[in-house]
């Protein structure tokens, strides 16, 4: 037997021995998700049981280095162990900012101190992360922002106000952007500061949204102490991280496009409701716009899997994250349109009787924001013009 | 399968990317579009390309070929968008290879691939009877009589029948229109007695033909598989056809695209190069955007049709319909942005609209490819 055949096997008799039996029936859109985190309440024992295990192998992470209590995969086991989870439906057993986000920069840019403190906790599940970037008057111009950090020698004192922080109201710590040097070019005086969410003079207010849902907060910052050891790279030179970071993002938001449930085809949810006669779909209008969206989101997924695959031969050209990201959530936007269509007075009960009811007019007013957080579509389109296209 | 090319494909395609550019470049075209050549193509240019074997690319090696694969002659075909390069490689080493190679038998694939190969005969694929794509709505008729049989009824739209040796003709041997039983495949000589043959000049300067068939009595032998059931290899032949048009609209919507990005930064309007205006360089984006999707639709059904996937027939269609789309945009696009300038004969950016039209209909366009989309996924 080969070496990852020999994985295979062990990873398979793990995953049935660890996988508690409720974590592998399948969840609506949207609910069964595990955050994590200092004051987490779990959906049930086993939830918890499942993310604790995967936490103390690493497999919540599973390609980040052992030393700071990653699974230390390789490209090949990593997929072994989505195709073995995929296999008994496992549920993801933790979706973490930590892991998306603020894990990977500290891996690129973080200092050995700052890996060993955070890393493994947010392996663990311990600690629940949320990103302070936007504020009030930095939007799409995020380089502008205006929170300041004073320099106190060993430490910086923050002042200043963070918008659409996610979950700030219960994540433990923050990754947030500061500005350092009130005298330097707009990029040149911003770092990237590492803090937790209790510590005096930090302030959360949830921010109730279209959808009747507040996942984003505001977030005060009020004479906040911040160690100068929590500074990740270079005091002033944190731009580049912040950059790093939103390609990051990017890629996860455009991705989210094509993983939306996807137990049953556009094509199939039309078909069910609007009825099939001799072969083709009730409303002739209806289903050219059903056949032209899964013939995009094919194409789209396919550019996705194409992007990947140039990367992984070095023959990519690189800087397609705001592609990606562009046209994954303006599809995403039409795919809702289209299904708030096809359910027709159903799709906009806001509160009904049946459980699910509201789940569609909820989801659909959410994805609007798809093309807003992390880029505008009309700022990934500038990122387009200019850095690949050349167009000044 | 990774979904980029290997490094055989790849220089397969940097060296028809040299080729054409040297002799086949679109001045090309205007000098066979000025001389009133027929054929729209050179003869000579066809005897350089088969002596090259792009005419063998897709023919077994045991008939004479080089068996190298449709991603390989997809990157060819893809250049010759952008050069909008007219030749045979489409309605014979695609389209006759193909469907000689479904449907034919021993004999048949021996004779003709071999000579299709060797570039010493030229072919035509006759379908379409309508103004537009309708495979199964054929009622051209193919009766048997005297040991052989008499076509009478008449094609359009047949892509090189104006000079091609050998016209592949889709009649119906029984059943009515609508049905895709009943049609058989026959081999016809182009200057058979009975074969009426009148081009059509269309947009593009190619060749195409209106044919009419009165009462021409062929052979059993040049019936091409069996009697009435020639649909099957019939639609395995027009999925070919659908994803090396797909192909060479991306070429064109490619090019199209890399003409007009270099005129944005050429043309200067209010003191400033237009390329600098948002409205254009959002409409320039989202117009690259749409090009990076196609390259991964085209290069996915080569793929596919590679290895015989299951899902190649639902892929053609997916990338025909995708790419009439995206040329429609790019062409028309391309002549808003060139402005005054991409409206003149003068200019090349012009002709690449005049290809792409005549190429998103042959074998069903937008319209027709979306809804055979839906019908193949159970809507």
């Amino acid at each position: 037997m080969s070496d990852i055949q020999a994985f295979r096997q062990e990873t398979r008799d793990w995953l049935e021995e660890n996988c508690p039996l409720s974590m592998r029936e399948p969840v609506a859109a949207g609910e069964g998700q595990c955050w994590g985190g200092r004051n987490y309440k779990f959906d049930s024992k086993e939830q918890q049981l499942w993310m604790e295990r995967m936490g103390a192998k690493g497999w919540t992470a599973p390609d980040w280095p052992t030393e700071y209590a990653g699974g230390g995969l390789d490209k090949l086991q990593h997929k072994v162990l989505k195709e073995e989870m995929a296999r008994i439906n496992a549920r993801s057993p933790l979706d973490s900012f930590g892991i998306w986000m603020i894990g990977p920069a500290l891996l690129e840019f973080g200092s050995e101190a700052l890996k060993q403190q955070h890393l493994p906790p947010i392996i663990r599940g311990e600690i629940r992360w949320c990103q302070g970037y936007s504020e009030p008057g930095s939007g799409s111009d995020l380089a502008g922002l205006q929170a300041k950090g004073e320099d106190r020698g060993d430490h910086f004192i923050a002042n200043g106000q963070k918008v659409w922080t996610s979950y700030a109201d219960k994540a433990d710590w923050m990754f947030c952007l500061l500005r350092t040097d009130p005298e330097a070019k707009k990029q040149m005086g911003i770092s990237l500061v590492l803090f937790d969410m209790q510590t005096p003079g930090v302030t959360p207010k949830p921010i109730l949204l279209i959808s009747g849902n507040s996942p984003f907060c505001e977030t005060f910052l009020d004479d906040v102490r911040v160690e100068k050891d929590q500074v990740v790279g270079e005091v002033n030179k944190g731009w580049t991280i912040a950059k790093y970071l939103l390609t990051h993002e990017r890629e996860m938001i455009g991705s989210m496009g094509m993983t939306s449930p996807a137990s049953e085809t556009l094509g199939q949810i039309a078909a069910r409701t609007m009825g099939v006669e001799e072969g083709r779909m009730n409303n002739p209008m209806l289903r050219a716009e059903v056949a032209k969206w899964e013939i995009d989101g094919t194409c789209f997924a396919l550019t996705a899997e194409r992007v990947t695959d140039e990367v992984k031969s070095g023959s990519g050209v690189g800087a397609t994250s705001a592609m990606l990201k562009y046209y994954g959530t303006e599809l995403n936007k039409r795919r809702f349109e289209t299904l708030l269509k096809i359910s027709g007075s159903d799709g906009v009960v806001w509160n009904g009787e049946d459980s699910s009811s509201g789940w569609l007019p909820r989801t659909w007013l959410r994805t609007k924001g798809n093309s807003i957080e992390g880029g505008t579509s009309e700022i990934q389109l500038n990122v387009i013009a200019k850095n690949i296209l050349g167009l000044g | 399968m990774a979904l980029v090319l290997n490094d055989e494909q790849q220089m397969l395609k940097e060296s028809a990317q040299g080729f054409l550019a040297e002799f086949a470049p679109v001045s090309e075209l205007r000098k066979q579009r000025d001389a009133g050549n027929q054929a729209g193509y050179a003869d000579s240019l066809w005897g350089q390309m088969a002596d090259m074997g792009w005419a063998a690319i897709l023919v077994p090696e045991v008939y004479g070929g080089l068996d190298f694969g449709h991603v390989g002659m997809g990157q060819i075909v893809e250049q010759t968008g952008r050069t909008l390069t007219a030749s045979p490689l489409f309605a014979t080493a695609i389209l006759g290879v193909t469907a000689i190679k479904s449907a034919g038998s021993e004999d048949q694939k021996a004779e003709l691939l071999g000579a299709i190969a060797g570039g010493e005969i030229t072919t035509a694929l006759a379908v379409d009877e309508k103004i537009h794509h309708a495979p199964t709505q054929i009622s051209m008729t193919a009766v048997k009589q005297n040991g052989g049989y008499l076509l009478r009824g008449a094609k359009r739209f047949v892509a090189d029948g104006g000079t091609a040796d050998k016209l592949i003709v889709a009649a119906r041997t029984s059943g009515d229109q609508g049905d895709m039983s009943g049609i058989s495949l026959f081999v016809v000589d182009r200057t058979a007695a009975g074969v009426e043959v009148e081009r059509t000049e269309m947009t593009d300067t190619r060749n195409y033909a209106n044919i009419s068939f009165n009462n021409v009595q062929i052979d059993e032998a040049a019936l091409l598989g069996q009697e009435g059931k020639g649909y099957g290899a019939l639609s395995i032949t027009l999925d070919a056809g659908n994803l090396y048009l797909a192909a060479e609209l991306l070429g064109i919507a490619q090019e199209s695209f890399d003409r007009t990005l270099q005129y944005l930064k050429e043309r200067k309007q209010f003191g400033v190069l237009i390329g600098s205006f948002q409205a254009l360089q959002h409409r320039a984006a989202n117009w690259w955007s749409e090009v990076e999707l196609c390259k991964s639709v085209v290069l996915k059904g080569l793929q596919a049709m590679d290895v015989d996937d299951a899902k190649t027939s639902v892929l053609a269609s997916i990338a025909k319909a995708k790419l009439c789309e995206v040329a429609e945009l790019a062409t028309n696009e391309a002549i808003q942005m060139h402005a005054g300038i991409g409206m003149t004969d003068e200019y090349e950016i012009g002709f690449f609209i005049k290809r792409a039209r005549p190429a998103q209909m042959m074998f069903g366009d937008n319209s027709y490819h979306n809804d055979r989309f839906a019908r193949l996924n159970g809507y």
